[in-house]
């Protein structure tokens, strides 16, 4: 078999000083997605530190009107919560759009983030793969590549991040909080997850031994309303062909702010910072939402099987920014 | 044998009422216990090997770093494995020999004190490959290898032609020729293969997951050379087949070879992820069905060509164009089979083979007719009902298919209906309904039973049927409680032993049909014998054996086939190309009920399992890799309960004298065969486009909103 040490930590301090200059250490939060690489043997992890029993899962009021949301807590306790339902509900709809009932009750927030990209060869060791072994290739591009990126691929990886949750943070402009040998750091959402580059083994810009303490949510806008919408192949329990995460703020027809994200179209959540361009001060109308939608997928560099996803994206954008500039429907 | 005779009504004469499971509790308190659950004394533990190359042969294994690991016992390769003997089915021959037919083929098993120790060593085990260039994959329907076969599966004439098809195709007014395509599909059951196997004092008892403990047994017999009595197969409860326990899988001999050369118990269980490899799947095929018919929808030339794969090893060939010699009358028809082996894992049975996928293509079909000709299709169905089985020109022992038809239609609320397409809209959905038949052969096959009396009052009846979750042992209380007059908790049911009488696999949709024959027979006989016996019973009670052998001999003089028919209401969103069912309704013209409440569950079981065909389910091979390219449950999309929001199944009253004792037909297969093409037919009266590739995922679909 193969043999790994387990050290259940009972202080952030503990965790971190564990995981310290060993490499081979992975912090195990809910364990649904790390677990399961270890199966497939994808990972190989010297030593588990069980997080789980970490002071981190709590979700607190912040005196500026934001929330600060413990890396533990779960997935299902993040969507059911109150301030959560009421204030950001493009959060609560993401999480509940994501996997099953079973594992949103054992998935951490902090796990949640760091699950890690999804492709078809990733999983396979028999294999190549680029991210798993650097170097060895990317068949997706040319093989089994519906369900993977339009967007910001490069050629040596064309994977998605597979998490709902994720997206809508990246639509609220949330702080993913960090703690490591270093001391404390932050870091947008936005800028948490990495492209592909040249170096497709990091999904992320988590430096060694760095554990995510919290997700920190700024004050919510007020008079913006938000929703998350996902195109899927199943009902439920199955990952995202295309996402989109969207809080919009109109007052007389005008659109006064907006914020936009998709999912299931590249490596990382992508906030869509050109569409929001055209949607600043345009008048919110289905006309404009198109041509904010169709100025981010420009960019797309669709696969040869994957070229639905972009049509997608952009109808779910129009549909979800058209549904939040409507008149709040009544009783 | 008239079913006139057997006893009905609520208990002591159960047959008909809807019994609960008498293992339910068992099951859903975890106190049954599977084949992988056993655990013998000194049980060592095997992990298989699979090949990771297209085609090929294995030019070296190097086991010394496997070997190494403490707790290890052993590795098996095909240079020191125990040799078989050759069989009927050479995916059973495994580590015989160094050729590598396909990618998941197993090439050695690691043997271990323990489950984890034999997974590291099997991943420790260095196999060199010699690579065979030029593996090729994938099913084409202009594929240059195709052939067409003597024979397809179930024994049925690989071609058949009746009258002129290409004349009457060229004459007819109004024509359709339309191709479709389904892809490789699992079985998926929800235990996997999983097999124990333990030598002591020359005899073998081997825990083992299948769907007939008899065949597991003849075939490890005929593989390791012994007499069958030296063997016991246990299959006690088995969590699912669909067919693919149908037979003997690889990991049953390795359990058993591994056994042999080690001297110790020895468990195996297939992963999941290599299921797909190494237990059969649905072979994909590609079905061109052409009708021709004249202005008043009667069909004169029907035509359903179907082109598969099979593998390298053996020839499976799914019987896609089989129905169409069942269902319509066309003075002028041709059915076709052609295969093309592949160096792709070998297809075998799953849920209704031939029929399900035949049955998609043909009702596809048959409503793209009743679009051109202006028809509804439920009035096109009839205007083309044979008066007997077109094919063979035998009466139907019984064909309600009509009544399903109209029986459904009336419970869906099919009428009024705007048979225009893309009208209905709510928002952004567009709605549909679909209407198909369905139909299943009606199998039975002669099987041994004991029925014996014991002097305290109570039965016990011996069979070796399997319970793979459909309920067997209750229907069989019932039936032999019918045919006793006895109350039925006086009845104990032994199923799940090749020490049993040996009986009929679960498959087929054949297991109660031949199992409740044998066992009303034995029953029967038992009751005469106690009837005419005078005085208390001697101390061992009285047995009686009974056969169907005779019964069951010759083929019968009628066409005996289930029929039914299915109704969908599909919603097409069309911003996202996402297709969900409202609602499914199926009516079914099956014989006799035996027990409502397990009939049900396996037709809504299958009707469920074909909606997963119509929208979610399918698999494909990897060009460059070979293989199956996703194996795991998080990409092959089974339903979930938000899939199948409202699956309603019924059944028609229907005599039968022509079938069996309790004058039933197979349920468990007839529920998938219609399915598909009702949600399909339903999604292009939503859209008014005609997708003819399944599944109808949002790729496929979004394109054409």
């Amino acid at each position: 078999m193969k043999p790994f040490g387990y050290l259940r930590a009972t202080s952030v301090e503990e965790a971190v000083r564990a995981a310290e200059g060993r490499p081979g250490a992975r912090f195990l939060g809910g364990g649904t997605n790390l677990v399961d690489l270890m199966k497939l043997g994808v990972e190989r992890p010297g030593l588990l530190i069980d997080v789980t029993r970490l002071p981190l899962d709590h979700i607190e009021e912040l005196p500026d009107g934001g929330l600060r949301i413990g890396a533990m807590v779960s997935n299902s306790a993040l969507a059911a919560a109150a301030p959560v339902r009421e204030r950001y509900a493009v959060l609560s709809q993401a999480v509940l759009s994501g996997a099953s009932g079973q594992l949103r009750n054992t998935a951490t927030t902090g796990g949640n983030l760091l699950q890690r990209t999804r492709c078809l060869y990733f999983q396979d060791v028999s294999k190549p793969c680029n991210k798993r072994e650097p170097g060895t290739g990317c068949p997706a591009r040319e093989g089994i590549h519906r369900d993977l990126a339009v967007l910001g691929h490069s050629p040596h990886c064309v994977a998605t991040q597979p998490s709902d949750m994720a997206v809508a943070l990246a639509a609220l402009d949330a702080t993913v909080h960090l703690h490591g040998p270093d001391g404390d750091r932050s870091v947008p959402v936005t800028e948490f997850h990495r492209l592909p580059g040249d170096h497709p083994e990091q999904d992320t810009v988590i430096r060694p031994g760095e554990l995510i303490t919290a997700v920190q949510l700024p004050p919510a806008d007020r008079g913006a309303r938000s929703r998350y919408r996902k195109a899927r192949d199943r009902a439920s329990f199955a990952f995202a062909l295309a996402s989109v995460a969207a809080v919009l703020d109109v007052r007389d027809g005008v659109v006064r702010r907006a914020a936009l994200a998709f999912g299931g179209l590249a490596h990382r959540p992508w906030r869509a910072r050109a569409a929001e361009e055209v949607l600043r001060d345009a008048p919110a109308t289905e006309d404009t939402f198109a041509r904010a939608a169709e100025a981010e997928l420009a960019a797309a560099e669709p696969l040869r099987d994957n070229g639905f996803k972009v049509p997608l994206a952009r109808n779910l954008a129009v549909a979800v920014l058209t549904e939040l500039a409507a008149p709040p429907a009544r009783g | 044998m008239s079913p006139h005779t057997f006893p009905l009504g609520p208990p002591p004469y159960p047959l008909g009422e809807p019994l609960v499971r008498r293992e339910g509790r068992e099951k859903v308190t975890g106190a049954a216990r599977y084949a992988a659950e056993h655990t013998p004394p000194g049980c060592a533990y095997g992990w298989p090997v699979a090949a990771g190359i297209p085609r090929g042969r294995v030019a070296a294994v190097d086991t010394a770093e496997a070997l190494a690991l403490p707790g290890m016992i052993t590795v098996l390769t095909h240079e020191n494995a125990p040799r078989l003997a050759a069989t009927e089915d050479p995916t059973l021959s495994v580590l015989q020999e160094d050729r590598v037919p396909h990618r998941g083929w197993y090439v050695a098993l690691a043997v271990a004190d323990t489950l984890e120790t034999a997974r590291a060593a099997a991943e420790a085990v260095r196999v060199t490959y010699e690579t065979d260039d030029g593996a090729d994959v994938l099913l084409r329907a202009d594929h240059p290898r195709l052939y067409e076969p003597e024979e397809v599966n179930g024994g049925y004439p690989g071609t058949r032609e009746r009258g002129d098809f290409e004349g009457a195709f060229a004459a007819a007014p109004v024509t359709v020729d339309a191709t479709y395509h389904v892809p490789p599909l699992h079985n998926h059951p929800m235990e996997p293969h999983a097999s124990t196997a333990h030598w002591s004092e020359g005899h073998l008892t081997v825990y083992d997951s299948n769907q007939g403990a008899t065949k597991a047994c003849e075939d490890l017999a005929a593989l390791f050379k012994l007499d069958k009595s030296e063997i016991t197969v246990v299959s006690e409860h088995v969590g699912g087949g669909f067919g693919s326990k149908g037979t003997p899988r690889p990991q049953v001999v390795l359990a058993v070879m591994a056994a042999r050369h080690t001297g110790r118990p020895v468990k195996v269980s297939v992963p999941r992820r290599e299921m797909p490899a190494v237990v059969g799947h649905r072979a994909p095929t590609i079905q061109r069905v052409r009708l021709g018919a004249g202005n008043d929808g009667v069909i004169t030339a029907l035509s359903h060509e179907s082109a598969t794969h099979t593998s390298t090893v053996t020839e499976f060939v799914e019987q896609a164009a089989v129905p169409a010699r069942v269902m319509y009358a066309s003075p002028n028809s041709r059915t076709v089979h052609r295969v093309v082996p592949l160096d792709v894992p070998t297809p075998s049975w799953m849920r209704a083979p031939g029929e399900c996928p035949g049955m998609y293509a043909l009702e596809s079909a048959m409503d793209e007719l009743a679009v051109q000709l202006g028809i509804d299709p439920i009035e096109l169905r009839m205007r083309n009902e044979p008066d007997t089985e077109p094919d063979s020109d035998r009466a139907f022992s019984s064909r309600h298919l009509m009544g399903c038809l109209r029986d459904g239609a009336e419970r869906f609320g099919w009428s009024p209906r705007d048979p225009r397409p893309g009208v209905r809209r709510e928002g952004d959905l567009l709605l549909g309904t679909g209407v198909a038949a369905s139909t299943y052969p009606v199998l039975i096959v002669g099987s041994d039973a004991e029925a014996h009396a014991d002097r305290d009052g109570t039965f016990r009846i011996r069979v070796n049927a399997t319970d793979i979750g459909t309920g067997a042992r209750t229907v069989l209380a019932q039936i032999a409680a019918g045919a006793l007059m006895a109350p039925e908790d006086r009845v104990r049911i032994e199923i799940g032993n090749s020490d049993l009488p040996p009986a009929m696999l679960a498959g087929g949709s054949a297991g109660t049909g031949s199992w409740g024959w044998v066992v009303h027979k034995a029953c029967t006989a038992l009751r005469a014998r106690l009837r005419d016996h005078v005085g208390p019973l001697p101390a061992d009670g009285f047995t009686v054996a009974a056969d169907t052998r005779q019964e069951n001999s010759e083929r019968s003089p009628y066409a005996r086939h289930s029929f039914g028919a299915t109704f969908a209401e599909v919603q097409v969103d069309t911003v996202t190309g996402e297709i969900r069912v409202r609602r499914l309704t199926g009516v079914f013209a099956t014989g006799r009920i035996l027990n409502p409440r397990t009939a049900r569950s396996q037709f809504i079981g299958g009707m469920t399992m074909g909606l997963g065909m119509a929208l979610t389910e399918g698999s494909e091979m990897d060009p460059e890799f070979g293989g199956f390219a996703g194996c795991d449950l998080a990409g092959y999309h089974v339903p979930a309960c938000a899939d199948a929001p409202r699956i309603e199944a019924y059944w028609v009253e229907e005599e039968d004298p022509h079938l069996n004792p309790m004058g039933s037909k197979g349920i468990g297969e007839i529920g998938i065969v219609g399915t598909a093409a009702a949600v399909t037919n339903a999604v292009w009266h939503a859209t008014g486009v005609r997708l003819r590739d399944i599944p109808l995922t949002p790729d496929k679909v979004l394109p054409h909103l």
